[in-house]
């Protein structure tokens, strides 16, 4: 394949991974590392590399605009990172020592359990509730509610902490934001607001990547052929599914197909690290 | 968590503003800036970088299943540089991914700094602990 129809071929898949990725909130990842690995035959290594790097373009993107609106709570976002970052740092050098096969399967596995979670009913709520390590760490906020200020407090920060180091080790060992699960973390566990939850995640989610994306870069996991074409498609993809969300007021129906997709794409990965064509 | 068991809220859990010049507004302001002008610039050079590449190595056959590591002039940060001066489209391209991999990086350097301008040395000393995180991420991807 020459380097044209390689470098075209990942820009367009790459854009839809983008648009969905941010109109599901799933993130570009959970297509572009099975694009390059399972229909362009790319090592899974180069693809995890390519995938963190517009991992990181897409999350800082995003969480400039966010951080701005006064939503993001950049305490919780500072002190979560220190265990995304041990995590991510743990998962990049674990996947250095796995081999591929191993790796495809988690993916898909991983991959099921999101197309999963992203049916979850979400719900708002704010808990006046501040645990001890929360008020230590002056954790809780406000933000702002059709033009009313909301306080919040946040319990179970030993929760959240743990949960958030398994996010990492996802991260740097998949390639992928993880973004779910750190919103899970957030927003189940330490009952932070869903909103407050989601736009921290975002936040966290590009500090996450880099403290993986670093170890990959020295080992020369990221090349510069493949992450180009990765890092463009994704990112202007994500643009455009920011302008179609705010038009678009219920995204169910894509959900469901990109549930699908996704549902499809995992057991194909599956399939392909447990016969060994990965 | 029965540990945890929360004590009712008493004030207004917003952390106090200490400091009358530098607030956490201004470091919303500050980060946002920090984080869009990163992807701004190394996204340009990412693009600039992939056009050169394509125009010089558009038609060279590669194939991308066997391949091993990046090519040895981008292997080092020196040899990026180099390769930058030199307007090697695979370098200006590598050049834009470190810089992309910097941007949250400095993020975290930046909030650290105005935690300390604000005196909350907690969080000043949460900040310096993800970055050395970081650090040793990056050493030990460099000599393993």
């Amino acid at each position: 394949m020459s380097v044209i129809v390689f470098t075209v071929i990942v820009l367009l898949g790459s854009y839809f991974a983008g648009l969905l990725g941010s109109l599901t909130g799933l993130g570009g990842g959970f297509i572009v590392i099975p694009l390059l690995t399972l229909v362009l035959h790319v090592n899974i290594h180069y693809a995890i590399g390519a995938s963190l790097v517009s991992v990181i373009a897409t999350s800082s993107g995003a969480a400039a605009a966010y951080v701005k609106e006064g939503i993001t709570n950049i305490r919780i976002g500072m002190f979560l990172e220190i265990a995304t970052t041990a995590g991510a740092f743990t998962g990049a050098i674990l996947a250095i020592y796995i081999p591929a096969q191993y790796i495809a399967v988690l993916f898909g596995g991983i991959l099921l359990v999101s197309a999963v979670m992203s049916f979850r009913q979400l719900a708002e709520r704010t808990v006046n509730q501040q645990s001890y390590l929360a008020r230590k760490l002056k954790l809780g906020g406000n933000y702002p509610v059709n033009h009313e200020i909301v306080e919040y407090g946040v319990t179970n920060v030993a929760g959240g902490f743990a949960t958030m180091i398994l996010a990492g080790v996802i991260s740097g060992l998949l390639g992928i934001g993880s973004g779910a699960l750190k919103v899970i973390a957030m927003d189940g566990v330490m009952r932070i607001p869903f909103k407050v939850s989601t736009t921290t995640s975002n936040f966290m989610i590009g500090v996450t990547a880099a403290a993986s994306a670093v170890v990959y870069l020295q080992r020369g996991y990221i090349h510069p052929a493949i992450a180009m074409p990765v890092v463009i498609g994704v990112l202007l993809g994500a643009l455009s599914g920011s302008k179609i969300l705010v038009r678009a007021a219920s995204s169910g129906w894509i959900r469901k197909i990109f549930a699908i997709v996704i549902t499809l794409i995992a057991i194909q990965m599956i399939y392909n690290g447990i016969t060994g064509k990965i | 968590m029965p540990a945890e068991a929360g004590a009712k809220i008493t004030h207004p859990p917003v952390s106090p503003e200490k400091s009358a010049g530098f607030k956490d507004k201004d470091m919303q302001a500050v980060i946002g800036w920090i984080l869009r002008t990163g992807v701004f610039v190394s996204t340009a050079f990412v693009i600039t970088g992939g056009i050169i590449f394509l125009v010089n190595h558009g038609h060279s056959q590669i194939d991308f299943a066997s391949f091993n590591k990046v090519p040895d002039f981008i292997s080092h940060i020196k040899g990026v540089i180099q390769g930058v001066i030199h307007l090697k489209g695979q370098a200006i391209i590598q050049f834009g991914i470190v810089l992309l991999i910097a941007t949250p990086v400095f993020r975290v350097l930046f909030a650290g700094i105005g935690f300390l301008i604000e005196k909350d040395y907690l969080y000043t000393f949460i900040s310096t602990l993800v970055l050395l995180i970081i650090l040793i991420s990056m050493i030990s991807g460099h000599i393993g």
